[in-house]
């Protein structure tokens, strides 16, 4: 019968230097185990073709004063309205003081284009759609429009006035290619 | 119990197959057409290999003789628009070429069928609207989508590459079942020696912008090598990205061994 | 359980006390592949696959559970969402690439694992079990990876559906109501496609499952080894971990090398040109081959071409070739040869190697068009299939006599690191 020291030769000499290389080892495995993560994780964002989608054009031209159409960008509806005079004055009689979320209508429409107001219809509460882009459809308390999810009311520069949603209808980067014509994105 | 079992279960496999042995003709039904068929020549591409690259020149080149040849009757579904910024376009440079296209679309105001301008994020559009169309106005053989031909067939570019220059007159030993019926046309590289599709590059049928001489052979060679692209645009990252994980790899298994000889050192085994 | 010298495991850290207490999942874990697990000393590295298999399968799993958040498994766009994930997707040709070869990783680790276990004896008393799940865990893996195939909608896969779907025709009688419900149609469509998507998902569960029976089968009588000698006493073994755990993280790096190899330089390399070409039910590709882990059986289902007693060829091939995976669950019973390991079998040794040949001979038979020599070489090959595990099998394990073994493990490696008969026959 074999004696241990036969079996096992030399257990002493050395071990710091050795223990280094396990921890290497061991490191390497856990770098390369996270390097792996990454495009597992990476792969649940948007992909290429969805990114692609992300520039609408929108014929503006049909839109009366006053009225308001719903469209889409990137899935989403987007609310385009019309503004009469009397709703550009409305917006800007508010102080800012008393906004939740002070932001002017200038800062929310283009320069010289102050009638068209853009926004995302995704109200910032919990992503309902708003009402009051359509014919007939409850405006709300301030003429804007009302998000019967949860009661948010915004005004007509589409800001938050009252309900729980804690910030304005998001205004998504557009720009005029002409006068009839808008691209969002 | 098992064994003997066993024992005539396996008699009764073998003898079944050795009478399949007897039964069977030793000698092969002669192929003809298989002594006339060649076998690709072969194409070399900067993308071969193993440091491969894109040569953008090429690709664009070969997109042209696709756009200018053989998009009138092969479809290249998978491929957007978009994506040929791989081929070294600028943005502003794909949304005029896409414009350059009118792609399926809706009348917004009667929902009629329409075409519209196309964009970046759209893909070439089809030359037929549908299976029975291409066929009708092909003779009935369909003209595939081009999009993944080099990893469709076998040899890929090189068939490719040596089909579009492999047409010829059929060799005077050819028997005459072999030879092309109307509206065939003989090439050794397809697989039964006739295909539908008629000799499809002549010299100068395009004029390359970069001066390039448009030979059959340059503008095959071109199309193939964007064909190449067109089934796999993300080959060119997949081998970088292969040698940056293999090397890691390769240290991550000296370390292994040297930890698991370390481990071992005090053990027999 | 295990051996009476096992560590125990013994909790210092209150927290793992009172995990232990609770849910002893790290005392389970220790038993069974930490130091707890007392395994033989001179395991090869064809003790290495079994790990790599498990290694695989979780490959395969999270590949596969990355790509489902991807592919619509509908006939009409399963094609194209596999080609989005290939070129639209972030990382997407990287994820399924590496479950499009992690499948033949997968094949290539377990065919390495069955013939160790065929070598060295492996599959014999007290470990019989083992190998049964084993099988069972191969004809999971079949299944699993025949349906995996059929999910991108190529001329391959629907051809492979119709194919093997086919087989089930051959059944007498009630031959064509049972492929038409498997199927959930005449040919391969819609409902085919959703179904195998359903069970191509479902089975790797199961097959872990059976994994984990598998390795609690095998942690009652211990792991096998190159001697084939039971451990004996403390001195045979060593702790899984370090040092199995040391070996394994070796043989996972060799393993990820030449998987990345594959995967990132010629991901194609095993696959089939047609499968690039969307399914056609008015087509057939001029040339239907499986996948090449299927080519052996596959072989021996073509090598029957004579209508022989009232079975005709088509359904003696079908029967055939489920018999020859069959019969692996007769394996521990048809040899009866006490000896486990080739080292100390001549005779045996020299059958398992023609064996070797003859399965590759298969493979390549299973590649090629029916036509001469294939077909005469795919019989004799399936002849010999047959004739060694249910004739020569039997009659060796008769007749052979064994050569002298070592009395223990340890006396195998001493005599092994002797400096004078350290050129003896076969002391590996």
């Amino acid at each position: 019968m074999a004696s241990e020291s036969e079996l096992n030769a030399g257990i002493e000499d050395g071990v710091r230097r050795r223990d280094f290389i396990n921890i290497a080892a061991v490191s390497f495995a856990g770098v390369g185990a996270v390097a792996v993560v990454l495009p597992l994780v990476n792969q649940m964002n948007p992909s290429a073709d969805v990114l692609a989608l992300s520039t609408t054009e929108i014929d503006i031209s049909a839109i009366q004063p006053g009225q308001a159409i719903k469209t889409s960008w990137r899935k989403q509806p987007v609310f385009v309205r019309n503004l009469v005079a009397k709703e550009i004055a409305e917006a800007k009689a508010v102080p800012l003081g008393d906004l939740r979320d002070p932001e002017t209508i200038d800062q929310r429409t283009k320069a010289g284009k102050e009638n068209w107001l853009i926004t995302l219809g995704v109200c910032t509460h919990l992503g309902c759609v708003p009402l009051g882009a359509a014919e007939g459809e409850s405006r709300g308390d301030f003429g804007g429009y009302f998000c019967p999810c949860h009661g948010s009311h915004y005004d007509t520069a589409a800001r938050i006035r009252k309900g729980p949603a804690p910030k304005n209808l998001v205004v998504p980067p557009y720009e005029f290619t002409s006068d009839t014509v808008v691209t969002i994105g | 119990m098992v064994r003997p079992l066993g024992f005539l279960v396996g008699l009764g496999f073998i003898t079944a197959l050795v009478l399949a042995i007897f039964t069977t003709p030793l000698s092969n039904e002669e192929n003809v057409a298989l002594s006339f068929h060649k076998h690709p020549r072969h194409l070399k591409l900067a993308s071969d290999g193993l440091v491969p690259h894109w040569d953008k020149a090429q690709l664009q080149r070969g997109m042209q003789v696709y756009k200018e040849v053989c998009s009138a009757c092969h479809s290249l579904n998978l491929v957007a628009f978009r994506n040929i910024e791989d081929l070294g376009y600028t943005e502003g440079q794909v949304k005029t070429f896409a414009k350059g296209f009118q792609v399926p679309s809706i009348n917004p105001d009667t929902g009629e069928v329409a075409t519209r301008d196309g964009a970046p994020s759209d893909h070439f559009p089809a030359p037929y609207l549908n299976e029975v169309a291409a066929r009708a106005a092909n003779n009935n053989a369909l003209p595939p989508d081009l999009s993944l031909i080099t990893k469709a067939r076998e040899g890929g570019k090189n068939y490719v590459y040596s089909l579009l220059t492999g047409y010829q007159n059929p060799p005077a030993n050819l028997p005459a079942e072999l030879r092309p019926s109307t509206g065939l046309h003989y090439n050794p590289y397809f697989a039964n020696l006739n295909l539908a599709m008629a000799k499809p590059l002549s010299d100068n049928q395009v004029t390359y912008a970069d001066g390039t001489k448009a030979s059959v052979d340059q503008m095959a060679k071109d199309v193939s090598a964007f064909l190449v692209w067109t089934a796999e645009p993300k080959l060119v990252t997949r081998v970088q990205v292969g040698w940056a994980t293999f090397f890691f790899l390769l240290i991550f298994t000296v370390l292994a061994y040297l930890s698991y000889r370390n481990i071992w050192a005090d053990k027999k085994h | 359980m295990s051996f009476p010298w096992a560590k125990p495991y013994e909790p210092t850290h209150p927290l793992m006390k009172w995990m232990d207490e609770k849910l002893p999942i790290p005392r389970l874990v220790y038993n069974a592949t930490g130091p707890g697990y007392p395994v033989p000393r001179n395991l090869n590295y064809f003790w290495n696959f079994g790990v790599l298999a498990g290694a695989a399968l979780m490959i395969q799993i999270i590949t596969g559970i990355v790509l489902a958040m991807h592919y619509a498994a509908n006939a009409g766009v399963a094609f194209n969402s596999v080609e989005h994930i290939m070129r639209d997707v972030n990382a997407g040709w990287f994820i399924r690439y590496a479950h499009m070869n992690g499948a033949s990783m997968f094949f290539i680790v377990v065919y390495l694992h069955i013939f160790r276990g065929l070598y060295y004896g492996s599959y014999k008393a007290p470990r019989e079990m083992v190998w049964l799940l084993g099988v069972v865990i191969f004809l999971l893996m079949m299944a699993t990876a025949f349906m995996g195939y059929v999910l991108p909608w190529g001329q391959m896969s629907f051809w492979g559906a119709q194919v093997i779907t086919g087989f089930f025709s051959a059944i007498p009688l009630v031959g064509e109501p049972v492929r038409q419900w498997l199927l959930g149609g005449f040919v391969p469509d819609n409902a085919t496609l959703n179904r195998f998507f359903s069970l191509h998902y479902l089975l790797p569960f199961v097959i872990l499952g059976v994994i984990i029976l598998h390795i609690w089968a095998l942690h009652i009588p211990g792991s096998n080894n190159p001697t084939g000698i039971e451990v004996k006493d403390e001195q045979d073994t060593v702790p899984f971990h370090p040092y199995y755990t040391a070996k394994d993280g070796f043989g996972l790096g060799i393993f990820l090398l030449v998987f990345v190899a594959l995967t990132f330089f010629s991901p194609n390399l095993l696959g089939h040109p047609d499968n690039y070409i969307p399914a056609n039910s008015l087509s057939t590709p001029a040339h239907i081959v499986p996948e090449w882990y299927f080519l052996p059986f596959y072989a021996i289902l073509k090598a029957f071409t004579f209508n022989f007693l009232w079975i005709d060829a088509k359904l003696w091939g079908v029967i055939a070739m489920f018999a020859s995976i069959a019969l692996l669950f007769f394996l521990p019973w048809l040899d009866s040869s006490p000896v486990k390991s080739s080292t100390y079998r001549p005779l045996y040794r020299i059958f398992f190697w023609i064996l070797v040949v003859d399965v590759f001979l298969l493979g390549w038979c299973g590649m090629q068009p029916a036509e001469q020599p294939w077909v005469i070489l795919s019989q004799i090959g399936a002849i010999y299939y047959f004739a060694h595990f249910l004739v020569i099998l039997p009659i060796v394990s008769r007749i052979e006599r064994p050569l002298p073994m070592p009395n223990s493990i340890t006396e195998a490696v001493l005599a092994k690191h002797a400096p004078d008969t350290a050129s003896g026959p076969a002391a590996a």
